[in-house]
């Protein structure tokens, strides 16, 4: 099972984003990782939570157009190299990225990123093959 | 079923020669009852014997809303007090409303002009029939009302609102029939799916839309949610309310009740006659009301009109469904765009809900129209690139119809205002109207 990553559809409206926080906060959903999009018309934001389903929900609830997909996440280790070295895999293996973003998780001395790709079984394959530590849904708590 | 055989299956020659009869007996009428017109015929020279023919109706001036509003509110009414037995005003959105009045026989006629369209529509008296318009001062409530009861359906006049009830009711009574306005009927199909119903838990069948536009596209939405087939009616207030004409269940155009009704289609700027099949704007003259008669009152609204007898047994002209005012017309950049038009191109794309708005604005002596269309397709916010593609994709097609470039904002579900009653999803931001 990869990541389960939910993209939530943000006008740029202010007060949005601590509507949406608001919102996961009173349902009790830990957030891991942030990221937003910006563009001059609307936003995007994709978040890593520790209850996917249940935050799709709430936001469904809440009026947003928010889905969940999803992505590859990967572990390596921190130090100088390692995400490039496991970024030349995908590129070896003509895979493109989307996009990509970075978060620490509980391990010390770990940082987890997260991949967008457009075939995830491919990717993963060719990750593991590398030897790279690929994410399981389950380690996102 | 076609409700009066008689009057709506009437030949060509017949009708003409019962309209001539009727128009000349109407225009005395006014001018020996409407201080207005007679001041107007006077000051024109015409004399109310000046009608000889159906085409010498080009001879009285027109009269409109403007008419109406100066002579607020019973000013233009040709009968005394005691005959007056119902009085309407319109939604009036900007100044005084406008006041119709009716008398017993007015509100027979209308009665029986009702029932034809509601019978040509394919309701019968076993139906039960929800009417969601909001009772009042508004035409459309009552018209449908009592055209309704005359055909012998059953009535449920639970006006407009309270949606939940409304919904609650239209499953638990078995509603059949359903008179709202387009975008409530759309906004009762979109609750009825939230609250967990399906079109099997309803037992309609017709719906019966009226008092705003309704594109195809959109009516083709509100049908497949709800499990109906719909039709259109057409009316104004001041002309009696609905019931002016209507579609039967062919659907190629609307009846008009042409005993009751003289329609003409005039160019809007010139006000010269157009021919037959040629769009332009609708004028009426009302041929048997006594309370508010009105001669050649302006319509604004644009529209075309057929002679040829419909494959449903009718022999009654037929007007095209009204493509916009020649007053809602927008002129963007000194391009004519209805909003129509626009409302056409969205419904196309199924990444968005049905509702919409538009903002026409002056920015630098330039205008600009800006499309605000809710995301209803969640699948899409994953990926920046769909959104844009959705968005582009929806540019470029409003710029093949309308021939400008408008500019489009998605925004998030639910969030565009839905109407109970008309819709007002036009707004003209800039200071004066070009």
């Amino acid at each position: 099972m990869a990541v389960k990553q939910l993209s939530v559809f943000i006008e740029n409206q202010q007060g949005k984003l601590v509507e949406i926080m608001d919102a996961l906060a009173t349902n009790d959903i830990s957030i891991r990782a942030i990221s937003v999009a910006d563009t001059t018309e609307f936003g995007i934001l994709r978040l890593i939570v520790n209850r996917p389903n249940r935050a799709e929900r709430v936001l469904k609830e809440h009026g947003f157009a928010a889905s969940l997909t999803e992505v590859i996440g990967i572990c390596v280790e921190d130090r100088p190299g390692t995400l490039r070295d496991a970024l030349r895999i995908l590129s070896d293996a003509k895979i493109s990225v989307e996009y990509v973003y970075a978060f620490l998780n509980k391990e010390v001395n770990i940082a987890y990123i997260i991949l967008r790709v457009e075939d995830n079984d491919t990717a993963q394959t060719a990750l593991k093959a590398g030897g790279v530590r690929v994410l399981e849904g389950e380690d996102i708590n | 079923m076609i409700y009066n055989k008689e009057m709506e299956t009437m030949s060509r020659a017949d009708m003409e020669a019962l309209q001539l009869e009727r128009l000349k007996y109407i225009v005395r009428y006014c001018y020996d009852h409407v201080k207005l017109y007679h001041d107007r015929f006077d000051e024109n020279g015409i004399s109310p014997d000046k009608i000889k023919t159906l085409s010498d109706i080009q001879y009285i001036p027109p009269t409109t809303k403007d008419d109406m509003r100066d002579h607020y509110p019973f000013g233009l009414f040709a009968v005394p007090r005691k005959e007056v037995v119902r009085i309407h005003a319109s939604s009036g959105t900007t100044g005084k409303p406008t006041v119709v009045g009716y008398t017993k026989n007015d509100l027979s006629m209308w009665s029986e002009n009702m029932a034809r369209l509601i019978a040509a529509a394919g309701v019968t008296e076993e139906d039960i029939a929800q009417i969601c318009f909001g009772y009042g001062l508004f035409t459309g409530a009552l018209g449908l009302h009592y055209g309704l009861e005359r055909l012998g359906a059953a009535v449920v006049p639970s006006s407009s609102g309270n949606s939940e009830k409304q919904i609650m009711l239209m499953k638990d009574f078995g509603t059949t029939t359903l008179i709202a306005t387009p975008t409530y009927a759309l906004y009762l199909g979109e609750l009825a799916k939230e609250l967990g119903y399906t079109r099997e838990d309803f037992r309609l069948r017709i719906g019966l839309f009226g008092s705003e536009g309704c594109t195809t596209e959109l009516r083709a939405k509100i049908e497949e949610n709800l499990g109906l087939f719909a039709t259109d009616n057409y009316g104004m207030s001041e002309l009696m309310g609905p019931g002016v004409s209507g579609e039967c269940h062919l659907r190629c155009g609307l009846h008009i009740n042409e005993d009751h009704f003289l329609a003409e289609i005039v160019d809007p700027q010139t006000l010269e006659a157009k021919g037959e099949g040629e769009t332009g704007e609708l004028v009426v003259t009302t041929l048997t009301k006594e309370c508010l008669p009105l001669l050649r009152y302006r319509t604004r609204d644009l529209t075309r009109i057929v002679k040829t007898p419909c494959e449903c047994g009718r022999t009654t002209a037929r007007m095209d469904k009204v493509m916009g005012r020649s007053d809602d017309m927008l002129k963007i950049k000194g391009v004519n765009v209805f909003p129509s038009q626009i409302e056409s191109v969205l419904m196309a794309f199924k990444e968005m809900s049905s509702h919409y708005m538009l903002y026409v604005r002056r920015e630098n002596f330039t205008d600009n129209l800006e499309v605000q269309v809710e995301l209803s397709d969640a699948s899409l916010v994953d990926r920046y690139k769909a959104l844009e593609n959705l968005r582009s994709s929806i540019r470029a097609k409003l710029k093949t119809v309308l021939g400008i470039d408008a500019k489009v904002t998605l925004v998030q579900p639910k969030t565009i205002e839905r109407f109970a009653g008309k819709a007002k999803r036009v707004v003209d931001l800039r200071n004066e109207k070009a």
